[in-house]
């Protein structure tokens, strides 16, 4: 059985192998890594189910692999070879899959995920969208946001405030703070620490239940970005002193053997697909139509 | 000199020469100094004149629209040219009306900024060339960075003009050296139109904006080592309104033309200069203006399939032995 542990090992060596394999130069275009904020979607996707619509953005990969076992699916769309989830068309940040959609464009993810809310009203499925703290400089935000509550839609808005935006640091481009917006609003509001994944599942069980019956909720995650905004651009110095969940459980038991079975499933899955041919465009799994598949 | 440290210098100079021009846009400050360093430096010496923003495209234009309105200049950097479309109110409605619609001109010194094209497997969302869907917007001006000219007088001129401008700056000039013209060929500048040619006569006129010299450059050089054609090549630096008359007396020599731009097919720049070509030369010209540019497609991500939309020197090549068969 895979563990929550697992999952956030798997997130964790995927996004370094990652780096390493552009370091290397072998990776081509840019990649946006989710270091340290793999318990927000691991701790998330076992409150959703199949007929959830989820809207990633461009740090999605932990989004992807928390709700699929696909890491060589996804690897392949990033390499652009055979398997690839969107036939390397999309690439890291454009995906889409069955219950699945991102996209790089900062905001236009969220009046998108009301519309699929609007969709699945009254099925008891909703539609939960990822946003960084960044992402509530756009206005497109809260022109969904008020439709949402104006419309009593089943959005899940899961937001990673990671302090950061690229290289702006959150204070100097947000005034007032997301809570109070969603108070304005009149959109429920929770902050939580990106800390225990139990402790987090007991609070959002119930407030989850609730976006189902059409009482949209934003809930706040404060993590950390440990790795760069994207490929090695990173400003900031003191990140190695931040909290990280990989420190901080290495000591618990069956942790290190957790940790060499993520490694050497990554280091496969990288072997695997880097032996692959180069993917053909019009090949790939991916069909708009599936969206639809979670037809409530 | 690399293009983007004369893009950084032109900017200096806006910045220095005039205390109330501004420059906004996301992630600015340094010592990152902006997604493609074009800004390096300007919020040190220029604290009070450079604002970096939250990431707010509609906003941030239109804040620049507001202190062009009230006499400043304002220059506003949108990080990747795709997500200009969320500014295409502020300039399209706001700035481009705003000159013109109220009975008097009233003059605005605003510029966008524009990183834009492909070929660095950013995907679909990270690398288009949205020049067409300015062309032809009454008040405003369409402007593309180009290595053979100088962008401190491309800025002057923008500024100069008073209309409010969009400036497209193909990412991959950045890296590349200014005014760096393979050694078969000489090039000249007059007024803003940039001329590259041998001695004889051309076969054949290529026109482009900055982004696609190279391409063309290189397009030019294998015409004329492998099939012994000769190209003159000719890059604009303002796109629209076209100044078409120089163009047209070029052209009129030649026994083809074709227009290159990395544009994806349907309503490009092209099509406009070729019926501006067509209107003054119909009956001159030996054939059609050609087009060369991008498939209609998306720009997808991994480099083997982007390779397969983008114009490159070759879709250049073929289309002017196309052209002159
Ligand atoms: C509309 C738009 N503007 C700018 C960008 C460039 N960009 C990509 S990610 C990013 C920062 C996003 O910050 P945040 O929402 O806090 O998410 P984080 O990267 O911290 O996860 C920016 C500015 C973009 N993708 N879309």
């Amino acid at each position: 059985m895979t563990t929550d542990l697992d999952r956030l090992l798997l997130i964790r060596h995927f996004e370094r192998a990652l780096l390493d394999l552009f370091a290397k130069g072998e990776l081509n275009g840019t990649t946006h890594t989710c270091l340290g904020q793999e318990i927000v979607p691991v701790a998330v996707a076992p409150l959703l189910g199949p007929r959830d619509h989820v809207f990633s953005n461009h740090r999605g990969h932990g989004h992807y692999l928390a709700r699929f076992d696909d890491p060589a699916g996804l690897l392949a769309e990033i390499m652009g070879r055979e398997g690839a989830v969107c036939d390397g068309v999309g690439g890291s940040q454009h995906i889409l899959r069955e219950g699945y959609l991102s996209t790089g464009v900062q905001g236009e993810s969220l009046p998108v995920a009301a519309g699929a809310a609007l969709h699945l009203r009254g099925s008891g499925a909703l539609a939960c969208a990822y946003i960084g703290d960044g992402t509530w400089g756009e206005g497109a935000v809260y022109e969904a946001l008020n439709l949402a509550a104006l419309w009593s839609l089943p959005l899940l808005v899961v937001v990673e405030h990671n302090g950061i935006a690229q290289t702006t640091p959150t204070a100097m481009a947000m005034s007032g703070n997301i809570g109070m917006r969603c108070a304005a609003f009149g959109v429920r509001h929770v902050a939580l620490p990106a800390g225990d994944i139990a402790s987090i599942r007991a609070v959002l069980t119930p407030l989850v239940a609730s976006v189902r019956d059409g009482s949209p909720l934003v809930v706040e995650f404060s993590v950390n970005r440990l790795g760069p905004h994207s490929k090695g651009d990173d400003t900031r110095s003191g990140v190695s002193d931040l909290w990280d969940w990989y420190r901080e459980m290495s000591d618990l038991p069956g942790f290190a053997e957790a940790d060499t079975r993520a490694l050497d499933l990554v280091e496969s899955v990288v072997r695997d697909v880097k032996a692959r041919p180069l993917s053909t465009w019009g090949q790939g799994s991916s069909d708009p139509r599936l969206l639809h598949g979670a037809k409530p | 000199m690399r293009v983007v440290e004369n893009l950084n210098q032109a900017l200096h100079e806006v910045l220095a020469g005039d205390p109330r021009a501004f420059l906004l846009g996301e992630d600015l400050l340094d010592p990152y100094g902006g997604a493609f360093k074009a800004t390096r430096g300007l919020s040190t010496r220029f604290p009070a004149q450079v604002l970096t923003t939250p990431i707010s495209e509609s906003a941030i234009t239109g804040v620049g629209a507001g202190l062009a309105l009230c006499g400043d200049t304002a220059i506003v950097e949108i990080m990747f040219s795709d997500f200009v479309t969320l500014a295409f109110d502020q300039i399209v409605n706001f700035a481009a009306k705003s000159v013109s619609m109220y009975g008097s001109r009233v003059p605005m010194r605003l510029i966008v900024r524009l990183p834009t094209g492909g070929g660095r497997g950013y995907g679909p969302t990270h690398s288009q060339s949205l020049q067409k869907h300015f062309i032809g917007v009454p008040g405003l001006d369409v402007y593309e960075m180009s290595p053979l000219h100088d962008n401190r007088a491309v800025f002057a001129e923008m500024i100069a003009a008073e209309r409010p401008c969009v400036f497209f700056e193909d990412k991959i000039l950045y890296t590349k050296r200014m005014h760096e013209v393979d050694d078969l060929f000489t090039w000249d500048l007059t007024g803003g139109l940039a001329r590259v040619h041998v001695d004889t006569p051309p076969d054949c006129v290529i026109i482009a904006p900055g982004g696609v010299a190279h391409r063309a450059l290189a397009a030019m050089r294998r015409l004329l080592l492998e099939q012994e054609i000769v190209c003159t090549l000719l890059v604009p630096s303002r796109l629209h309104p076209l100044d078409a008359a120089p163009l047209v007396a070029v052209a009129r020599e030649a026994k083809a033309v074709v227009v290159a731009e990395e544009s994806t097919a349907g309503g490009t720049w092209g099509a406009e200069v070729a019926h501006a070509l067509h209107r003054e030369l119909w009956g001159v010209l030996r054939n059609p203006v050609a087009l060369a540019h991008s498939a209609d497609s998306i720009i997808p991500t991994a480099s083997h399939l982007e390779r397969a939309v983008l114009l490159t020197e070759t879709t250049v090549y073929d289309t002017v032995l196309e052209s002159l068969k």
